[in-house]
């Protein structure tokens, strides 16, 4: 066994410091320029085609073998419910989609909007999670591993879309719940999630992000009187795998019109990028200065035991 | 899965293909009724009463697009399809696919098309079609309005006889 030297230590620590300052900075920094996987797949969603006939509800409740409802999948007073904080229904952790009933000034017909996990590109949850429970997926779905998940609930806060869910009832193992974009029983295969199939108005469309995005500028250019021209999720936190059409105002829609356009890691990129310099950089840095300061004093002269003693002074 | 039967589909499209093929609009034969299962599975089909809706509609073109010869009432379509004569083919399937897994469906936009790209696969094209006007004219919108639900149905929409029981527990999982 061969035996760490201090001395042998410290050389080791300084050069791999140095190492890791001359490596480029924009290396260490390119996650902050990650536009989603080129092939990543996603949903586009026509709100103007959504009906609220819950069907999406059902079949993604069968898909995710999800308990039975409170109420009939066909039952429409779930669109009155109005819960704590005077809010319409979030998705939950039996739950993993619901359709909302918007009212829009000055419209002569409701709107309804489905609300799941958009599969931001560079999710908020992900970045939150301390246990790297999270994974975005080539595919474009934004998967969790329920084994590793601790339970914290960082990602219910961090969710500017507030989607992940928890399992509040289960007393000894709870964990986060959400969308997974049908990732082990459809998408992985290249089907398009349950919901989607579903929906007997092809509220949302599925395809590769990119070309969804097509489709959805084609829309709204073909019929400008009908849409907003704006793509809700196109930049929003940084673009997200589901992003919305209208022809109402999306803030009518319950959509939060403030989130920045650049992902929610960006607010605390700056200062994390920097923890890592500072704790491995700065000891190694420092300790060669010291050295460098004390050379020729007591360091660096004598073997290893006779050093061992001066440090036991 | 949420479609059914592709044999179901098969069959019944080739009989309703042949009901609608025989007839045209106004100039040419129609068919008064024509029954609409291809898709039936969560909903029985729907016995679609034609010859009331040639009677309400001003044109063939705003159900059957450019495919029947009676112009188009769609701008954007006019384009291309103004002055087509009657095609042979009129029935919904014949271009909108019911199949969700087909690849006109799976790849969106469809690939090697500049137009057309967009297209509703076939449960879509008929609701977007059917509601989409009952809408406007206000006609009825209900889902069981025009199909009853089936047994396969209310199991999945957790109804009728599946409904959860009244004081159904929230927190009790199996």
């Amino acid at each position: 066994m061969s035996k760490i030297t201090r001395r042998k230590f410290l050389a080791g620590s300084a050069a791999g410091g140095a190492a890791m300052m001359l490596t480029p900075a924009k290396k260490a920094f390119a996650s902050g320029s990650f536009e989603g996987f080129p092939d990543g797949m996603g949903v586009l969603v026509d709100l103007t085609r959504c009906v609220g006939c819950r069907t999406c509800e059902a079949a993604c409740n069968k898909e995710q073998g999800l308990p039975a409802p409170d109420l009939p999948f066909d039952d429409y007073s779930v669109f009155d419910e109005i819960h704590h904080g005077n809010q319409k229904r979030r998705p939950t952790d039996r739950a993993y989609t619901v359709v909302n009933r918007y009212e829009p000034e000055g419209a002569d017909k409701p709107l309804y909007r489905k609300i799941q996990c958009n599969h931001c590109n560079e999710p908020a949850c992900l970045t939150s999670c301390f246990v790297n429970a999270y994974t975005k997926t080539p595919e474009g779905a934004v998967i969790y591993n329920s084994h590793v998940c601790v339970g914290c609930r960082n990602c219910m806060i961090a969710c500017p879309f507030h989607v992940p869910a928890y399992t509040y009832h289960s007393a000894i193992n709870p964990v986060i719940k959400k969308c997974i974009f049908c990732y082990y029983t459809r998408l992985k295969e290249g089907k398009p999630p349950a919901c989607v199939e579903s929906c007997p108005q092809q509220v949302m469309t599925f395809g590769k992000r990119k070309d969804l995005m097509k489709i959805a500028r084609e829309r709204i250019a073909k019929n400008p009187d009908k849409y907003i021209d704006h793509i809700y999720g196109e930049k929003e936190v940084g673009g997200t795998g589901w992003f919305y059409i209208s022809n109402a105002p999306f803030e009518e829609a319950g959509f939060d019109i403030h989130l920045p356009k650049k992902p929610i890691i960006d607010n605390v990129k700056d200062f994390l990028a920097i923890v890592p310099i500072v704790l491995t950089v700065w000891p190694a840095l420092f300790t060669g200065f010291h050295l460098l300061a004390t050379k020729g004093k007591s360091h660096g002269h004598g073997d290893d035991h006779s050093h061992d003693e001066q440090e036991g002074h | 899965m949420v479609n059914a039967g592709k044999q179901l589909i098969t069959g019944l499209g080739v009989l309703l293909l042949s009901l609608v093929l025989s007839v045209s609009c106004y100039a040419m034969d129609f068919p008064d009724e024509v029954e609409i299962d291809s898709l039936a599975n969560l909903y029985e089909g729907v016995v679609f009463d034609h010859a009331m809706h040639v009677d309400a509609t001003e044109n063939c073109a705003d159900c059957h697009h450019h495919t029947t010869g009676t112009g188009v009432s769609d701008e954007y379509c006019a384009k291309c399809h103004e002055g087509d004569v009657e095609m042979d083919t009129v029935s919904c399937q014949d271009c909108h696919s019911a199949d969700p897994l087909s690849p006109e469906n799976l790849h969106n936009p469809a690939p090697g098309y500049i137009y057309h790209d967009d297209k509703p696969n076939l449960k879509a094209a008929y609701h977007l079609k059917c509601l989409g006007c009952h809408n406007e004219v206000d006609g009825p919108t209900g889902c069981e309005d025009c199909h009853a639900k089936t047994e396969a149905g209310d199991k999945f929409y957790h109804s009728g006889e599946f409904a959860p029981a009244e004081d159904a527990s929230h927190g009790e999982h199996e």
